[in-house]
């Protein structure tokens, strides 16, 4: 099957990658581009698992295509570190022991970093409902919750 | 293994420490199970029945197997078979004849989406297009779904050569009933003779899934002397090892099996599904063999829990004190025998001391995927109907719920139905916690209710083997056998830690392969941080003898003069001002004096404890739809000693939330072909952030006597007492017994009409 050549930005990189018609952008980033850490719940867009920000905007990369991203900017969980520095959701993320098993984890930092963008002082049903489409099966979302809260005090906090 | 004298000062137990994977874990480097490749890798897609109950009459693979790409196609006749187990029957049955007819199915189908044929092709897209081509000839049967009409003598037989096993012999006639788990003390007629107050009531459940959001997958790779690699998400790749050597029949030791990071399993990921079928097409093309499943296949073909119906009879005296009990459930192992019934028994009121008991627990096989371990199996659906019943009755003698527990609670010395006799327990101390909970004392407003439900758990103990080296430099690794599901590597390391008397950044805990340790049982049951915590506490005792030897033989003294003290070597001789030496210090001379040094433990750890759980719940009734909103929810829970409280409340809060869905949405939904029509997760609606509040945590403490550090298992009380207080709550706010799960808005609407309807 033809491939198209698609030109991407990826956690600030430009990347060159090589995609049939019908492969998602998830696809993409798992089997093209070897980039795991964005995770594959279900593949259908019912889990946000596969989150990452495409133009600011988070999306589920399993409902995207690959062809579609010809000069896209795109965030994954493997650039949300500056360097060797945590992202504060991140640190508050360990710090509030967010994560059990951690599948959900890479789906939802990218869900709340680009919530908070939008809201930088959510409250907690705010919280709830901008991460209402990542399901978390293990923590019963309250750490998680207050993790993002406690992150968001400490982003609005002058520097 | 002495431990009456369970430690009380700690340095790292109790406190709030970052896990030792938590970075992996938010940068996306942890590896799970789909995130494995190796070089020409091929991926294996399965052909699953569309059929509830069928005859394989012919499997045709000829046009599949002619694609190009298409490496194998591989049916039953490729998967050894094996004979039916014969009794005496363990309380959990691993039967070969039967897993191997679960993983690929042999003459019959039994559920749809039962697997069929696989295929194994140069990619996934190739593979499921020869799914396509695979022609399957079916005679379909009359299927049967629930337990009850399971087991009437019109029903359609599953398995004509399963037989009630009935003791001492077997019945006349197949039979989906499998078996039956029986407990009983004292005298029904008595007991009920002696009651003021008598009530029967029927409840029902539904299938759940576990839900974890990783899809199960694994990478099977064979060489040609016989040697098999497998990495996969599981519970227990130790046990996985064992099923996958007696399906294929391969020595042990040539199968080496890692575990991948796991993402969720909840019990279901504590047997196989598509290991043996990877192994095999990797051992007839000579290729590494990928197989994930999509979530669809998650749903249709791996276990949910068991859905359960339940008729319960109780006494009670007008003083609160319940006289008599007795119980029959019908549960549903699913296409081949083994729900939990042992377990069920065992649960059934264990929280009471009823002198007058009797609980029947069936296990009836029906058209629907084999039933998996869940979290509890057999216990949130016992406690359900258990709790739900002394609800009514506490409102019926217009008595307090928790002044009623109190009044039956089970204390030290009592015993259970299942005949566990209780050491020191926590019952009474959550009970009285909850008592002078603010949560308990607020106020409520209209259209909503507050509810309660104890949950009983007698956590795993078993076998766990443990390594932990002393590093040159003064480091320390510890490896264990088991799969960190939710932050086990951090106890691990906290207990190190604390034996040793170092700080915890020193200790690196890792999960090692089935090449590199001793057998350890499963990441289930609540026994990791027990078990596999001991024998690490174990491990670490071994290498602080060897270095108090060390020491001695340093000081050319005694070695009973020489302590361990805070992480360091201490001469006790009085008069002796002799420098102690540091871990370190010590560290760095063991390759030099001997060799270097490392402890190990293979236990079966026995001593558990059984582990107490209440959960107050708010919820609010929407009169207008009947959607329930949990508004509030207390966990109150003996853990016997949190050893790490960050991740004991996870388990509490993730426990009560699972069983949040459970009450609520959570069901299989089948069409008249028995076909499940909720397969995917918009359909099957997991709890979300938005659906649930704050889960509040109170962390009890009553250290298990049998246990070095007090540990009692955390992870699954919560689930067991949560449905049974979300329907409490909402049977308390609507004002009428609500007995069937999931509470969904059209059964709430209609008790709250029917209510109307009678008050005309
Ligand atoms: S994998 Fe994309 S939403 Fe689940
Ligand atoms: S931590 Fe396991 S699904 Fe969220």
């Amino acid at each position: 099957m033809a491939r198209h050549l698609i030109t991407t930005t990826i956690n600030g990189d430009e990347v060159e990658f090589a995609c049939q018609p019908g492969q998602t952008l998830l696809e993409v980033l798992r089997t093209e581009l070897g980039m795991n850490g964005t995770k594959n719940g279900c593949g259908s867009g019912d889990c946000g698992s596969c989150t990452v920000i495409v133009n600011d905007r988070p999306i589920n990369a399993c409902l995207v295509l690959g062809v579609e991203l010809e000069g896209a900017q795109v965030e994954t969980i493997e650039g949300m570190a500056d360097g060797t520095e945590l992202h504060p959701l991140q640190q508050k993320f360990l710090d509030h022991a967010a994560l059990q098993c951690g599948i959900c984890t890479p789906g939802i930092l990218n869900m709340a970093k680009a919530f908070l963008a939008k809201n930088p002082d959510p409250t907690e049903s705010e919280v709830r409902f901008g991460l209402a489409g990542n399901l978390c099966r293990c923590t019963g979302y309250d750490k998680i919750v207050r993790a993002v809260l406690d992150a968001a005090q400490e982003m609005r906090a002058p520097k | 293994m002495s431990n009456d004298n369970a430690k009380t000062n700690f340095q790292w137990v109790g406190k709030r420490t970052r896990r030792p994977d938590g970075v992996d874990k938010v940068t996306g480097r942890a590896r799970y199970g789909d995130d494995m490749s190796m070089p020409g890798m091929l991926h294996c897609k399965v052909l699953r029945s569309p059929h509830a109950h069928a005859k394989i009459l012919s499997i045709d693979t000829s046009k599949a197997a002619a694609i190009k790409g298409v490496k194998a196609v591989l049916t039953s006749a490729e998967i050894p078979d094996h004979p039916l187990s014969k009794p005496p029957y363990a309380p959990i049955i691993n039967d070969m004849h039967d897993i191997s007819r679960n993983v690929m199915a042999r003459d019959k189908v039994f559920y749809d989406g039962h697997a069929v044929a696989a295929v194994a092709a140069t990619s996934e897209r190739i593979a499921k297009a020869a799914l396509k081509l695979i022609e399957v000839k079916y005679e379909v049967l009359p299927h049967v779904l629930d337990p009850i009409e399971a087991v009437q003598p019109d029903a359609p037989i599953l398995h004509e050569d399963q037989f009630t096993f009935l003791g001492d012999k077997t019945s006349e006639i197949p039979s989906n009933l499998f078996r039956s788990s029986v407990g009983e003390r004292g005298d029904l007629d008595q007991g009920f003779g002696e009651a003021d107050l008598i009530l029967e009531r029927d409840f029902s459940s539904e299938p759940v899934h576990q839900g974890y959001i990783e899809p199960l997958a694994c990478v099977a790779s064979t060489s040609e002397d016989g040697c098999v690699e497998l990495w996969t998400t599981t519970q227990g790749h130790f046990v996985i090892r064992a099923l996958c050597s007696s399906l294929l029949n391969i020595e042990l030791a040539k199968i080496r099996v890692t575990a991948s990071e796991i993402g969720g399993g909840f019990g279901g990921k504590n047997t196989v599904y598509g290991e043996p079928v990877a192994i095999r097409l990797s051992q007839i093309t000579g290729r590494p063999v990928r197989m994930v499943m999509s979530r669809k296949e998650v749903f249709r073909s791996s276990g949910p829990t068991v859905g359960s119906r339940t008729h319960i009879k109780m006494g009670v005296k007008n003083d609160g004190t319940i006289t008599a009990a007795e119980v029959e459930t019908w549960y549903q192992a699913g296409a081949f025998k083994g729900a939990p019934t042992g377990r069920a028994v065992e649960t059934y009121f264990s929280s009471y001391t009823i002198p007058n008991l009797k609980a029947t627990v069936h296990d009836v096989c029906v058209n629907r995927p084999k039933v998996a371990a869940y979290r509890a199996p057999g216990a949130p659906m016992a406690a359900f109907a258990a709790e739900g019943i002394i609800n009514e009755l506490a409102n019926r003698i217009g008595m307090d719920p928790i002044d009623i527990r109190l009044k039956n609670a089970v204390t030290e010395g009592d015993q259970s139905l299942g005949g566990s006799v209780y050491g020191s327990i926590g019952l009474i101390e959550v009970l009285n916690q909850t008592k002078n909970h603010p949560h308990y004392l607020a106020p409520l407003g209209p259209n909503q209710g507050r509810g309660l439900a104890l949950g009983y758990w007698m956590h795993g103990g078993g076998l766990s083997s443990v390594s932990v080296h002393l590093l040159d430099d003064g480091s320390v690794t510890v490896a264990t056998g088991n799969p960190d599901i939710g932050g086990s590597r951090s106890s691990m390391r906290v207990m190190a830690a604390e034996e040793l008397g170092i700080d915890i950044e020193l200790i690196k805990p890792i999960v090692a392969d089935t090449g590199s340790m001793g057998y350890s049982h499963l990441t289930a049951g609540s026994r990791t941080t027990f078990a596999t915590g001991w024998a690490v506490i174990n491990s670490v005792r071994e290498i602080i003898e060897k270095l108090c030897i060390l020491a001695a033989k340093k000081w050319e003294i005694d070695v009973n003069d020489v302590s361990w003290e805070a992480g360091h070597a201490v001469s006790t001789k009085s008069g002796d001002s002799i420098k102690p030496l540091s871990l370190k210090e010590l560290a760095a001379m063991a390759t030099k004096m001997g060799g270097a040094i490392a402890g190990h433990s293979e236990i079966n750890a026995g001593g558990t404890g059984a582990a107490f759980c209440l959960q107050l719940v708010d919820v609010e009734v929407d009169p207008e739809t009947g959607h329930v909103t949990p508004l509030r929810h207390t966990v109150i829970q003996d853990v016997g000693r949190a050893i790490s409280p960050d991740y004991v409340e996870g388990q509490m809060q993730g426990g009560a939330v699972q069983g949040i869905g459970w009450a609520l949405n959570e069901e299989y939904v089948y069409d008249d072909q028995a076909r499940l029509q909720n397969t995917g997760f918009l359909d099957y609606r997991m709890p979300v952030a938005s659906d649930v509040p704050m889960i509040d945590t109170v962390i009890v403490e009553v250290p298990n006597p049998n246990h070095p550090y007090g540990v009692r298992g955390v992870g699954e009380p919560t689930l067991v007492s949560a449905p049974a207080a979300v329907a409490n709550a909402v049977e308390n706010a609507i004002g009428k017994p609500m007995s069937s799960l999931p509470l969904s808005p059209p059964k709430v609407l209609k008790a709250i009409e029917q209510i109307q309807v009678a008050a005309e």
